[in-house]
């Protein structure tokens, strides 16, 4: 794979505080990645410096192993990428106004600009709006523009900051399936920062986790689900049960942690009297009637009062405690079908394989 | 009552049969406000897109200077100049007191803080991404003021209008610097207070007419603007 | 669109033929109630068309006038304020100072006349008369010839005005100072030219007149050039020489018949001060 971007020693210091602190960063050429975080984590300035919108502090940033500012120029690079923001920021003229503007400022104009730029309306379904004003727009309706207009320059990198955030649920559907429709199409380079964890898994060839500033975490997406490297990781990708416990023993890779007075089996390589942190993704949390035993290959079963149901539309979140919190999802014909209300007594398990351990102190291998 | 009544009746039909006195006045005010109009425009706005969209120390005591500025009384600036005009004075080898010349100044003088504050508040209206946008869209620095300057050119149309509107409006400065000289320096609102002294009020009442037109269509294109910009 | 009209004006400014931005000439320093009369308005269009120089009128109060040539800021006075000017002089801020042209004062009212002084022939004497009523007295109060006038009766009158509740200065010119009278039903010092051109306005009364000191003197002066090298003597020698002129004075002679029925002023070039009277 072609390294199309790289990061070397970014810092990004604003107003006295170091914003952005990543020592290295490579981006594959062709790939889609996104930056999860929460707010104030560093996405939207890493995006910004990584398209040189605002200077880094220190550091360079390789376009094609040339650097930014130097062998490669600043206005060249920017002319071969394209930023779309979490606001539409179209100009007060015609939807095709505003989608041929970028080709404008590079001095493409008549009949070449109007055929890129209906195409990129028809492509992005809004050809029939090319003679509105940009100020009657919808939000779905002006996003699409911004996206068409960025789509016009044939840019080499894509960078998308929280493109969908403003969006209301069915508008964000559609425009991000177009969206997905577009990146298979034309294999653009997408860098993407968004703080909606599914947009990321269902576009995302890497996700890198943003925490202050600095990377937690970059990898496939499964990986950072499944491994995630450290309890913010864990947390922010949806690992609802996370535990603290130390080992009791291991055997030949299968670990007895014990939490809060109870035995749990997972597997890892963690040493006897080592702390660690359990990861439970409520998914992988089977609930059964009645207390000990079910007919489940789970060597963890636990039994647990039902502390609260949070509806979660298909589905529902159920908090247990077990002596231990612990969260399981299940179906709402489920829940039904067993009767489960609060303060009941239900029986929980989980395979050991299905817990993440994590080390304290230490990460896990293959990690970038 | 009956004087005011027959004032606006002969005011009517000076200015239906296009008097030439009174078209005459009414050219010259055009162009003597119309120039400072345009020198203010050219100063004031580019000022004030400068200071709208930098970043520099003593930023905010520059923005506050504009806004005083923009409420300076213009019979002030006609003393002053005035001052400065008088042969003796500083400008006085210059030889244009008592010409539209210095009347054009007073005006430029007086309309250009309007711009200019005007102008800086419909720059720094813009949203502050607009300019990440533009320049993500690969415009070089002089592209993105431009397309910016694009992008508030109704608001900063309202600040020509309202330079335009200060400057043809006012009197003091007018008859201080231009001295109200017949066929020379005599604009709507000197003539008018002239022939409101001497009592003729039928041609001070159809000066004010036409005042009160260049102020209602001053209004139209203002009150388009505003009514524009409204978030739907 | 908005270029095409930017450059519509553009092209609409600088084409348009206009005057001279900025024209030398003589600065002629004269009086509000000179140019109101409209007497300027016939000489100075045949001054300039007979010498082919550009004259600009600064109406201003007398004093200011005086004023003004005495920063060397005007060529030329035409100025209707004796004791003022003689102090002038004096003071070596003008060349030469001659006679004009004369018209009168009058003491103007209400048609009521509640201070009686209805056919007073003392002007003096009428003073005195309003000053005991307490009837309003509206008072122009911005050192123009008119007001030193006024200022000389009441010393002649020997009574006190200033500061006193019927005693109003407008400090606006002798029209306005007039319509501030109609609206009191007050009583006013005017020029007969003024009065006469608002008469049918004003629905005020001429009360007194005909008293040697209501006589309104006009005379010329050109500003000294040796104490103020940058004055344009040239054209204010010629300005001067004009208005005591054969032709000028002819024209005095008979502005305002057609109008009002009698002349505003009376020529009196050449003669002597004292020699002057009705």
């Amino acid at each position: 794979m072609t390294k199309i971007l790289e990061a070397k020693n970014l810092h990004v210091i604003r107003g006295g505080s170091l914003l952005v602190d990543v020592p290295a960063m490579t981006i594959f050429e062709g790939e889609t990645l996104s930056l999860i975080g929460p707010n104030g984590a560093g996405k939207t300035t890493l995006l910004q410096a990584l398209s040189y919108l605002t200077k880094p502090s220190a550091g360079q940033v390789l376009f094609r192993g040339q650097a930014v500012g130097e062998a490669q120029p600043e206005l060249e690079y920017r002319r071969r990428l394209a930023m779309v923001f979490q606001e539409p920021l179209l100009f007060d003229t015609t939807v095709f106004g505003n989608v041929a503007s970028g080709l404008k400022i590079r001095g493409i104009g008549g009949a070449e600009a109007r055929r890129i730029a209906e195409s990129q309306l028809e492509r992005f379904g809004i050809a029939h709006l090319r003679d509105r004003s940009a100020k009657t727009l919808s939000g779905g309706e002006a996003q699409r523009a911004s996206l068409a207009r960025a789509f016009a320059v044939s840019p080499e990198i894509l960078f998308l900051d929280e493109p969908f955030a403003a969006l209301d649920p069915p508008t964000r559907e559609s425009i991000v399936s177009d969206l997905e429709k577009v990146l298979a199409e034309t294999k653009t380079t997408t860098i993407m920062a968004t703080h909606d964890r599914n947009e990321a898994l269902r576009l995302s060839d890497r996700i890198a986790v943003m925490e202050g500033g600095r990377i937690a975490q970059i990898d496939r997406p499964a990986v950072i689900l499944n491994r995630p490297v450290d309890e913010f990781v864990a947390s922010f990708v949806g690992t609802e049960t996370v535990l603290y416990g130390r080992i009791r023993e291991n055997r030949r890779g299968t670990l007895a942690a014990v939490v809060n007075g109870t035995e749990i089996e997972a597997v890892g390589d963690a040493l006897p009297g080592e702390e660690v942190v359990l990861c439970i993704r409520p998914e992988n949390v089977t609930l059964a009637m009645g207390r000990g035993e079910a007919a489940t290959s789970a060597r963890n079963t636990f039994t647990g009062r039902i502390e609260r149901i949070v509806p979660m539309g298909p589905y529902q979140r159920v908090h247990l405690d077990c002596g231990f919190p612990l969260v399981a999802y299940v179906t709402s014909q489920s829940l039904e079908g067993m009767g489960l209300i609060e303060d009941l007594q239900v029986a929980a398990s989980v395979k050991a394989t299905a817990i993440h351990v994590i080390r304290q102190g230490r990460r896990p291998a293959g990690t970038h | 009552m009956d004087i005011i009544l027959e004032g606006i009746g002969q005011a009517f039909i000076l200015l239906v049969t296009f008097d030439p006195e009174v078209i005459g006045i009414t050219w010259f005010s055009l162009k003597v406000s119309g120039t400072a109009t345009l020198i203010s425009l050219v100063i004031g706005m580019s000022a004030g897109t400068a200071v709208a969209l930098a970043q520099f120390p003593g930023r905010r005591f520059v923005v506050s200077l504009i806004n005083t500025g923009m409420a300076l009384p213009p019979v002030v600036v006609g003393l002053f100049v005035t001052i400065f005009l008088w042969r003796n004075g500083p400008l006085g080898f210059l030889e244009i007191l008592y010409t539209p010349a210095a009347m054009i100044l007073a005006q430029a003088i007086i309309a250009t803080p309007i711009v200019m504050g005007i102008s800086l508040a419909s720059m720094q209206q813009l949203p502050r991404k607009l300019r990440l946008q533009i320049l993500a869209l690969g415009a070089t620095r002089l592209q993105m003021v431009w397309i910016l300057i694009r992008e508030a050119r109704l608001p900063l149309l309202a600040a020509v209008m309202a330079g335009f509107g200060g400057v043809i409006s006012e009197v003091g400065a007018s008859i201080m610097v231009g001295g109200n000289i017949k066929g020379y320096t005599r604009v709507l609102t000197t003539a008018t207070v002239m022939e409101t002294s001497r009592g003729n009020f039928d041609i001070a009442i159809a000066l004010s007419i036409i005042l009160l037109l260049f102020a209602y269509a001053i209004n139209l294109v203002l009150t388009y603007v505003q009514q524009r910009e409204r978030p739907r | 669109m908005g270029k095409r009209l930017f450059s519509l004006l553009l092209g609409l400014l600088l084409l348009a033929p206009g005057p001279c931005w900025a024209q030398r000439g003589v600065i002629l320093a004269t009086t509000t109630s000179t140019q109101d009369s409209g007497l300027l308005d016939v000489l100075i269009p045949m001054f300039e068309k007979k010498t082919g120089s550009f004259v600009k009128t600064i109406a201003v109060g007398s004093g200011q006038a005086m004023a003004m040539g005495a920063r060397g800021e005007a060529d030329v006075l035409l100025v209707h304020s004796p004791a003022a000017e003689k102090k002038f002089m004096a003071d070596g801020d003008g060349v030469e100072r001659r006679l004009v042209m004369h018209n009168d004062f009058i003491i103007v009212g209400p048609p009521a006349d509640p201070a009686k002084i209805r056919g007073t022939k003392r002007a003096a004497e009428a003073f005195r008369k309003i000053a005991a009523s307490g009837s309003i007295f509206t008072s122009r109060g911005d050192h123009s010839g008119t007001h030193a006038k006024e200022q000389a009766i009441w010393k002649a009158a020997g009574v006190p005005h200033e500061g006193q509740r019927w005693y109003q200065q407008t400090g606006l010119g002798m029209g306005q100072t007039l319509a501030v009278a109609a609206e009191k039903k007050a009583y006013t010092l005017a020029d007969r030219g003024t009065y006469l051109a608002l008469k049918k306005r004003l629905g005020l009364d001429i009360l007194v007149e005909g008293d040697g000191i209501l006589l309104n003197i006009y005379h010329v002066i050109e500003v000294n050039p040796r104490k103020w090298p940058k004055a344009n003597f040239a054209g204010g020698k010629a300005f001067a020489d004009f208005m005591v002129s054969k032709d000028a004075q002819a024209v005095i002679k008979t502005f305002g018949v057609a109008k009002f029925g009698s002349p505003l002023f009376f020529p009196d070039a050449g003669k002597k001060e004292e020699a002057l009277g009705k």
